[in-house]
């Protein structure tokens, strides 16, 4: 944008780094309705030409020289960033990465027969014991907590509509983050100050029990601000009703961050002075930053000088989480809480990619700043590490007093058309809760694992073990396999190791390997795998979800395991993104190879080695519905038997309670 | 006059830089430019500004496409279940996925806008699919892709 300027004023453009948009004179960007009286700024300039002539000339000549130069510099960044743009483009629609003419072309050909989609199929979409309401469009979790016996949950929701808009926080309840009731919507938007929107917040329980929670609201001129709501009646365990703060907002953006960069406060953890403090994520051009303010009542702020911290290049830093987590063991922390054997966990949703990323390091808790311990995969860095690596955006943590474990939970939207969720009348679900705690064994990745209680949905169990021979692919014979809960061990057989170590020919892949680049999925037969299992898949495997391990050969001869989803063949449907998620995952010496699987009609999410590795994905069979939904377990492996110990249960649906005035009165007496 | 023409030219040229800044990014450069100056808003509107008319091409294509689906029903009866499937995408695309954009950029959110628009471009591909190959609406969803993709790209400009 350098040609505009080139037009500015010589104070302004020293001042403000170069950006992918104009910025106006006085730093802001413009917005109609905060702005009224905005000026592009070489308007000036051209009414000034108009009546010089000659001055007008030598100005444009000197804006397109400027223009022309700084267009080289510019279409040099633009390629690389359209390319990776691209690529991420192609990635998201499932289009291969091939064609980059920028035209959506939809999976199959004009060969592929045309493609319905029925009542029948898509009613089974709907998931059996993951959290969604009744109808229309969920996004981001909000406010976790537990109080009075009940975990709460709120969530960004359409009352209107199964795409996102008119956004309120509705509400449910449960006893153990499993069997929930819908309750009536929290907070609607009806203030000035929510008015265009009452967005993603969080819970802070204060010592004395009492519960705030910061919320951001979209105001009636589109600005994002903090506001403040509490509950109405403490006594009341259901938290049916809440009240927002008469002062609100407590917090406007603040000088040198744009109105619509500021958004999503975290739970405030209390600083050295019995202060609390929260954090905010926003961004300054490209750099996404944490912002850190100190308050005493959550009414009143004093905004830190300096970041928790910034990571150039990763854009706008959404729902950031911030919470430390313990060395030594496998429990949750309370926010608050720091000390010798306590790392810190920096978490951001990045706008760009729709990737949440996290870093393990150091909070300093003097100056309210944080350092990752490795900054090579620093937060929202594309090598850095990430909860979840299939679907999963948003996600946001609390910590449970009731059970001493801190709760991770995230929106999982979906990866079919408009149309279908539209004529369904419903997108988006949750993952199912997952503990979160530092892996003690390597101390610098996350594991995750489905809440416990989840285990209460297990109904039959077949137990099986297997030699599975190269190339075998073995139906599971376990009824009805849409709902199920797969625990598995597997463990390649000695000799096909030594074999394989022992074999020169077999090629170093590991360092250029990754699950998606890897285009035909778990259909690439190698040395050692891949190895797994297929659900959702119908018997002639013509629609399957392939979830495996595939072990490839580093430089330094050392293995290097990775974990993947393959939905590529999930659905014939044409109009469904069905992309190959996952990741490198850690294997210490001695480990046998685990996974565990909960697959739920639409939604798979997938643990490897006991959570170090997670991949949620959404899939939409056509025909692998039902009844004609099968499990399959195999091994691609060219000449490597591999053993498979595991055993599968039938889950039971969550009976998730549609609101009812009745259910709430019975609830109140419990 | 030549003074005063050359001047108008440069005027125009640096009128439109803006513009021409913003579709250089996008992957049809000419279609960007022509969409844009074709609506009076396009010479002093940002880049949320820029996004929301393209948007509004969209609504317009749709609303377009829609009306020629309506017709076709008694012009080509034999392609009704085709027009059918149409019908449902193009009316995803009034009814959802525009609103949502508009919404998500006044908003500040333009995320959502992305989804919205990208998701045009699918609802235009899956309806000129149902025709196998014989389609008579195919330089109407061509058009629909395309700009969702240029709309798309602008969007991005926004995260």
């Amino acid at each position: 944008m350098a040609s505009s300027e080139a037009l500015l004023p010589i104070s302004a453009r020293e001042e403000e780094p170069s950006c992918p948009y104009t910025k106006l004179p006085d730093g802001s960007r413009s917005d109609p309705e905060t702005h009224p009286r905005r000026r592009r700024p070489y308007k000036g300039l051209l009414a000034v030409s108009f009546g010089l002539l000659l001055i007008a000339f030598y100005v444009a000549l000197i804006a397109t020289q400027d223009g022309s130069r700084s267009n080289e510099a510019a279409n040099a960044t633009d390629e690389t960033e359209k390319t990776t743009s691209s690529s991420s483009r192609a990635r998201l629609a499932g289009v291969s990465e091939k064609s980059n003419d920028g035209l959506w072309k939809l999976s199959g050909g004009q060969n592929t027969p045309a493609f319905e989609w029925n009542n029948s199929m898509l009613s089974w979409q709907r998931t059996a014991f993951h959290f969604q309401p009744e109808e229309n469009w969920m996004n981001d979790p909000n406010g976790p907590l537990f109080y009075k016996g009940w975990y709460h949950f709120f969530y960004q929701y359409n009352p209107n509509a199964a795409v996102w808009g008119d956004i309120v926080w509705g509400h449910a309840v449960s006893r153990d983050l499993i069997h929930w009731v819908h309750l009536p919507l929290a907070m609607v938007a009806d203030q000035w100050y929510d008015s265009n929107g009452v967005w993603t917040g969080s819970a802070t329980i204060l010592p004395d029990g009492s519960i705030v929670m910061l919320y951001t609201g979209s105001t009636d001129k589109a600005v994002q601000v903090q506001n403040l709501a509490y509950p109405e009646d403490l006594n009341d365990p259901l938290l049916l009703k809440w009240v927002k703060f008469p002062g609100n907002p407590v917090l406007v953006p603040p000088p040198g961050i744009l109105p619509k960069d500021f958004r999503d406060p975290t739970t405030a953890w209390k600083t050295p002075e019995g202060k609390w403090r929260i954090t905010i994520g926003s961004k300054i051009n490209k750099t996404g930053i944490s912002l850190v303010y100190d308050t005493t009542d959550f009414k009143t702020y004093e905004k830190l000088d300096s970041l928790l911290h910034g990571v150039p290049n990763t854009g706008m830093w959404e729902c950031v989480d911030f919470y430390p987590v313990s060395k030594t063991a496998r429990k949750g922390l309370d926010t608050s809480v720091n000390g010798p054997d306590v790392k810190h966990i920096v978490k951001a949703s990045m706008d760009d990619t729709r990737f949440d990323h996290y870093a393990v390091g150091t909070y300093f808790e003097s100056n309210g700043t944080w350092i990752p311990d490795d900054p090579s995969i620093d937060v929202g860095m594309s090598s850095s590490l990430r909860y979840d690596y299939g679907k999963f955006y948003a996600s946001k943590t609390f910590y449970d007093q009731n059970k001493g474990r801190r709760i991770l939970w995230s929106w999982i939207g979906e990866s079919d058309s408009e149309a279908a969720d539209v004529q369904k009348g419903w997108s988006s679900v949750q993952g199912i809760p997952r503990t979160v705690a530092l892996d003690t064994k390597t101390g610098k990745n996350l594991v995750q694992s489905p809440v416990e209680e989840i285990k209460s949905l297990r109904l039959s169990s077949k137990k099986f073990d297997l030699e599975l021979s190269p190339g075998s692919v073995i139906p599971v014979d376990v009824g009805t396999a849409t709902q199920l809960d797969i625990e598995a061990e597997f463990e390649i057989k000695k000799e096909s190791l030594d074999k394989f170590f022992g074999d020169a020919s077999v090629v170093a892949e590991a360092e250029e390997f990754s699950c998606e680049k890897n285009g035909a999925g778990s259909t690439v037969r190698n040395a050692l795998g891949p190895f797994g299992f297929s659900v959702l898949a119908t018997e002639s495997l013509s629609e399957q979800t392939p979830v495996y391990f595939y072990i490839a050969k580093g430089k330094d001869s050392k293995l290097k395991t990775f974990f993947c989803t393959d939905t590529s063949r999930s659905s014939v449907a044409n109009d469904v993104i069905k992309p190959i998620y996952g990741s490198v995952v850690p294997v210490l010496k001695g480990e046998k190879l685990t996974m565990r699987i909960l697959v739920d009609h639409s939604i798979v999410e997938a643990f490897g080695q006991g959570g170090r590795t997670c991949i949620t994905s959404r899939v939409y069979p056509t025909t692998a519905i039902y009844g004609a939904a099968k499990l399959f377990v195999f091994n691609n492996a060219l000449d490597a038997t591999v053993t498979a110990s595991f055993k599968v249960w039938q889950m039971n649906s969550a009976f998730i309670h549609p609101y009812s005035e009745e259910a709430v009165r019975a609830l109140t007496r419990t | 006059m030549k003074m005063i023409v050359m001047v108008m030219m440069m005027m125009m040229m640096s009128e439109g830089s803006m513009i021409d800044q913003t579709c250089k990014q996008t992957p049809d450069f000419n279609l960007c430019v022509s969409l844009l100056n074709s609506d009076p808003r396009g010479s002093s509107a940002d880049i949320s500004g820029l996004a929301l008319i393209l948007i509004d091409k969209i609504k317009v294509l749709a609303t377009k496409t829609l009306n020629e689906i309506n017709g076709l029903y008694k012009k080509r009866p034999e392609l009704k279940q085709a027009l059918d499937q149409c019908s449902r995408r193009y009316k995803t695309i009034l009814n959802a996925d525009v609103p949502e954009a508009i919404e998500a950029i006044s908003k500040g959110v333009p995320k959502f806008g992305e989804d919205g628009v990208i998701d045009a471009g699918v609802e235009a591909s899956v309806c000129e699919e149902g025709f196998q190959g014989k389609s008579p609406l195919t330089s109407l969803t061509k058009s629909m892709q395309n700009i969702s993709s240029v709309t798309r790209a602008v969007v991005r400009m926004l995260l």
